[in-house]
């Protein structure tokens, strides 16, 4: 076998044997980190590693478009700033006054729930992350934020803006982070129709307007104009927050689920600045979720099904 | 090492960060369905005119910083560029022979390859992304061809 190995090498092109040799091997490497990042998870400290490391190229694109941002500020008119300011001071405000009635009913949950002994919801802290301009992949739907693991971001962390859902924190880097968008192809949301409760999943498209609602039977009750809410489930999204508004519902009699759109709230394509929310991992709601799932697994009456809908 | 070889190798490396960076700058949507290959179309240059100092391994390299870049599964792009790469590699004196149009057409076959490559490993790493749009960037590719021979062509020229 070696003696036939040997009379090949010298009958072979000696440049082709050792490129053959080295093709194999960065093949084999690349298959191994492959298997390693998808299934054993075990690459997340050189993922962020790398995504440090090309982080100077992100800033340095970056760079024209904030010095562009700060002279357009520094030759902003007096008046349009004036103008800005009465606007900035009028919505403040108005959100004042919602404030004022929102911390009310939270004290008014806090002591329902008390009463009910349910466990306290989770505090949440939010940071904010500027969106670099750089555009990772034309086909997906994330992008790039200015936050990272030095400043406490972990992945799978829900990101919203002024308006509604934007998306979650995937790879982070020390100072930077990837966030996968709601419009993106292989994003979905678990989300509730806020008019009846109803449950579904809202998936991206890659489009950047719209979500779809593929799982929904034709008999559904949703109508244009619904807004979907993060349902909770799934454990990534807090339940509660803003989702999307149903824009189009079509019913065709010969398909048995309803097709559905819905444009989401946040500006996907134009924010530059988004929070990303944390929650104080708090012992007691895990604690509380194991007994509340038992009773879930016995088959209730069928009249007591509504009511273990919040 | 001959002092010519590193040369060249810095000469890759400073192309390949450009093309990088300019495959980064944020376009419009359509323009960016559009955008061509730029670091693959220096890696697979490199690979025929020095494979010697810009081989596979500067392939390999490439293809996981690509990865670093918003990649979604570390070494994806890398085993691709590394396909491409040893490809080229064999074939660099077959290809440097052929007329320019017929190296375009090379070429588009090697980025088709390399989207296809790419799609079928997103498709087994559960990302699956059924576009037809996926495939532009190979004809805008194989279009650029002869600019960007021309463009890397008399920069190492002058060194």
């Amino acid at each position: 076998m070696a003696a036939l190995r040997k009379s090949g090498a010298r009958i072979a092109n000696p440049s082709v044997s050792p490129l053959g040799v080295r093709a194999l091997v960065f093949i084999t490497l690349s298959i191994g980190l492959m298997v390693l990042d998808q299934r054993q998870h075990r690459l997340g400290a050189l993922r962020g590693a790398l995504s440090t490391a090309m982080t100077p190229v992100a800033r340095v694109l970056e760079a024209p478009f904030s010095a562009w941002d700060s002279a357009a500020s520094l030759f902003s008119s007096r008046a349009g700033l004036q103008q800005q300011v009465e606007t900035l001071e009028r919505a403040r405000r108005d959100d004042a006054v919602r404030l004022q009635r929102l911390e009310s009913l939270e004290h008014e949950n806090e002591r329902l729930r008390a009463l009910l002994n349910a466990a306290p919801r989770e505090a949440e802290t939010t940071r904010v992350g500027h969106v670099l301009r750089v555009e990772l992949d034309a086909l997906r739907r994330r992008v790039l934020v200015d936050r990272g693991a030095a400043d406490g971001v972990t992945p799978n962390q829900p990101v919203v803006d002024a308006d509604g859902v934007f998306g979650q924190t995937t790879v982070v880097g020390a100072t930077t982070t990837e966030v996968i968008m709601l419009s993106d192809p292989n994003h979905a949301i678990p989300v509730q129709i806020e008019r009846n409760g109803l449950r579904t999943i809202a998936v991206g498209t890659g489009a950047p307007d719209h979500l779809i609602l593929p799982y929904l039977p034709r008999n559904a009750d949703i109508e244009v104009g619904d807004h979907l809410l993060t349902s909770g489930l799934g454990g990534v999204f807090p339940a509660g927050l803003p989702v999307a508004i149903v824009s189009d519902v079509r019913r065709d009699p010969s398909q048995p689920l309803v097709q559905v759109r819905a444009a989401p709230f946040a500006h996907l394509e134009r924010d530059r600045e988004v929070l990303i929310v944390s929650y104080a991992s708090n012992p007691a709601t895990i604690a509380d979720k194991k007994p509340a799932s038992q009773p879930a697994s016995k088959t209730p009456p069928p009249g007591n099904t509504s009511s273990g809908k919040p | 090492m001959n002092p010519a070889d590193s040369i060249r190798r810095r000469a890759f490396w400073t192309c390949a960060l450009v093309a990088l960076a300019l495959g980064l700058l944020p376009l419009p949507h359509l323009l960016s369905l559009l955008r061509p290959d730029l670091l693959l179309l220096v890696v697979i240059w490199f690979a025929m005119m020095a494979p010697r100092s810009a081989g596979i391994t500067a392939a390999w390299v490439s293809g996981l910083f690509l990865d670093a870049c918003g990649g979604l599964v570390l070494g994806e792009h890398a085993l691709a560029f590394v396909v491409i790469g040893f490809l080229v590699h064999r074939f660099h004196l077959r290809m440097r022979m052929f007329p320019l149009l017929h190296q375009s057409l090379v070429v588009l076959v090697l980025l088709w390859l390399y989207q296809f490559m790419l799609f079928w490993i997103d498709g087994v790493t559960g990302h699956a992304l059924n576009e037809w749009a996926r495939l532009l960037p190979a004809l805008t590719g194989a279009l650029f061809w002869p600019v960007l021979t021309g463009l890397l062509g008399s920069l190492t020229a002058r060194r």
